[in-house]
């Protein structure tokens, strides 16, 4: 009987330990979470500070019993060590725990810029379920807030902040939001948007320093010399791979851990999944870590199959992100920002906040961009991961490129 | 998660050669789901494809890989047993809308008045759009003789190990 080890309760681990008792109903299954929850899913947290949900609602699974039922073993414990040589882990407490096969699901942590001051209390990541229960005796209606970072993860977190009616300002170093998702056609749209519901956005502005303010409370110091009080900081400047466990082993580290098409590790009982992982990428031939919920949970799955032997290739990495900010809803995937060899389709709506970018490579689409478009969204996964060829689909999209639904039908029904 | 037997379960069935264009479908699913006849609420759509004068009727295919389902960070999508729908439970959804970047058939839509998700659930095993259309464009039959196949292909082709299930 084979014994399964999963490190990490995130979704990519609770995905593999579901997807190992599918295709092996005797194995042992252990799957080890670090943080003192059952487990739960990260991007819930903003709509637990939304109160749109209790703390239960982040849970990854709702039925207490859900994992026993399964027979999948959960146990609260950090570890500290792999050694691939005696196929064991070593667990915080110093105790050692066999494995036949192994997956690393660490996840990833946020970055800490060099900033001083960001041990100061009133100083948070929105990372954890404990980061958002200290965050939230802190964002009351009417506090000063000062959010670091308008990525990604920064802007979620500044859509639950303006729901909880904070007087927020945002900080980002480079020159607009969303660097690393939007275009400056598109980021300039959302910076719009979220000044017109008055949030005040500082782009190309660093923080140089947090102090203490006098009669409590915090003073963040702006590269301008502006000073800005808050009750609150939240710092969201980027996430970094928790590789550290494959460190002083045989496994292979880069950015992340890195797998091949089948999510195994350069040691071949060592499988790693989500946010932890560096696996090929299918827009650039190469190799990405992407800290995203969809691939957290394709890495799960394939990874399971894999070390429960059923042999599954994965289709490669594509980024995807979908954003909501204060209403507005922007979308982006793969190569968005096009490249050597790519055209473009665009059609720009500034007034009403609709955009949509498409980038074709041959007569593929390879990337696109949407703002203000919530309708079949999703067909453009399946455009740019199916590598549909659009034939003379391709001239009707440069011509209109929201006509997305239609040239994927009209590519694939013919 | 169980992603459910398909055995003996029926799935629809759509010829876009029959279909007229007439939307009785799309009100009827709006008209049983929301209330209203309101297509841009429908959960099947109607394509128009002027250059070809042809219409094509489209909605979730209750793939055997429920990316929706999978992508969920919640555990708000699950599989009714009696159907094989993938359904949304209004009360688990937060609207984070990852699901509808992650069903590459563009089937999962955000709905920005009540901040959840919209999907054919196959209304319960009775589908009203079948019960409107006047053409028999979709019907409602055996799930193993399916007309999707083709849009199911791209599910199967991503990875081996769980075809057997489609
Ligand atoms: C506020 C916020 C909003 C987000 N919003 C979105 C979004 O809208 N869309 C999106 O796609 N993604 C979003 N994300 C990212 C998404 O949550 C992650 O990509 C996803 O959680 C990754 O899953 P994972 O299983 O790889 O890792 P994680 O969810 O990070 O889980 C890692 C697990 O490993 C455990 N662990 C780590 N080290 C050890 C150790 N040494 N020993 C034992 N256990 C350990 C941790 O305790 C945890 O249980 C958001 C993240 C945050 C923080
Ligand atoms: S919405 Fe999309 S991913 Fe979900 S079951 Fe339907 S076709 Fe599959
Ligand atoms: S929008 Fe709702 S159903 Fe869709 S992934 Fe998010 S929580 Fe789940």
């Amino acid at each position: 009987m084979a014994r399964y080890v999963i490190v990490g309760a995130g979704p990519a681990g609770v995905i593999a330990a579901e997807t190992l008792r599918q295709q092996d109903a005797d194995g042992e299954i252990v799957l080890l979470g670090g943080e003192p929850e059952p487990p739960y899913s990260r991007m819930a947290i903003p709509y637990y500070l939304t109160g749109g949900i209790e703390e239960s609602g982040t849970h990854l699974r709702k039925a207490q019993d859900h994992y026993a039922k399964l027979g999948i073993e959960v146990r609260q414990a950090a570890v500290s060590k792999v050694d691939t040589g005696a196929n064991s882990l070593v667990l915080a407490d110093g105790s050692a725990l066999p494995y036949d096969q192994l997956l690393l699901a660490t996840g990833a942590s946020p970055v800490r810029p060099p900033v001083p001051g960001l041990d100061l209390p009133g100083v948070h990541h929105c990372w954890t379920l404990e980061d958002a229960r200290q965050m939230a005796d802190l964002a009351d209606p009417g506090a000063s807030v000062v959010l670091m970072g308008a990525g990604f993860i920064g802007c979620i977190i500044l859509e639950s902040l303006l729901a909880r009616d904070v007087k927020l300002t945002v900080v980002e170093m480079e020159d607009r939001m969303l660097p690393r998702m939007m275009d400056q056609t598109g980021g300039a749209m959302i910076k719009r948007w979220c000044e017109d519901k008055g949030t005040s956005v500082l782009t190309s502005t660093k923080v140089t320093e947090i102090k203490a303010a006098d009669g409590g409370g915090l003073q963040v110091v702006l590269d301008s010399g502006e000073q800005v009080p808050a009750a609150l900081v939240v710092v969201a400047t980027g996430v970094k791979s928790n590789a550290e466990l494959a460190q002083d082993g045989d496994i292979k580290v880069d950015q992340g851990i890195v797998v091949d098409n089948y999510l195994r590790t350069s040691v071949s009982n060592v499988y790693a999944a989500g946010d932890v992982a560096q696996a090929p990428d299918h827009s650039t031939g190469g190799w990405s870590v992407l800290a995203i919920q969809p691939t957290a949970a394709d890495h799960g799955r394939v990874a399971a199959l894999n070390m429960a032997g059923v042999e599954t290739t994965y289709k490669g990495n594509l980024a995807m992100n979908v954003l909501d900010t204060a209403g507005l809803v922007s979308v982006s995937f793969g190569r968005w920002d096009g490249g050597d060899g790519c055209e473009t389709a665009e059609s720009v709506d500034a007034e009403n906040f609709r955009y949509m970018r498409l980038v074709f490579e041959e007569d593929r689409v390879v990337g696109a961009l949407s703002l203000g478009h919530t309708d079949h969204v999703g067909v453009l996964r399946g455009l740019i991961q199916g590598d549909v060829h659009l034939g003379e689909w391709k001239a009707r999209l440069q011509a209109d490129p929201c006509r997305i639904m239609e040239a994927y039908l009209g590519s694939t029904l013919s | 998660m169980n992603t459910g037997k398909r055995l003996m379960q029926k799935s629809l069935h759509i010829d876009p050669g029959k279909c007229t264009g007439c939307l009785q479908c799309e009100m009827a699913c709006s008209l049983d789901n929301e209330g209203a006849f309101n297509p841009a609420k429908s959960r099947i759509k109607v394509f128009d494809f002027h250059a070809e004068g042809r219409f094509v009727p489209y909605t979730c295919t209750q793939c055997a890989e429920a990316w929706c389902m999978k992508a969920c960070p919640v555990d708000a999508i699950s599989v009714d047993t009696l159907t094989g729908a993938k359904v949304v439970s209004d009360a688990l959804c937060v609207g984070c809308k990852v699901c509808t970047i992650a069903c590459p058939f563009g089937t999962i839509n955000y709905n920005q008045t009540t901040g959840k998700v919209l999907k054919c659930d196959l209304c319960g095993g009775d589908p009203e759009c079948a019960k409107a259309c006047p053409t028999s464009a979709i019907t409602f039959i055996d799930a193993d003789w399916t007309g999707l196949e083709r849009m199911r292909d791209w599910a199967s082709k991503t990875d081996s190990g769980t075809r057997a299930e489609a």
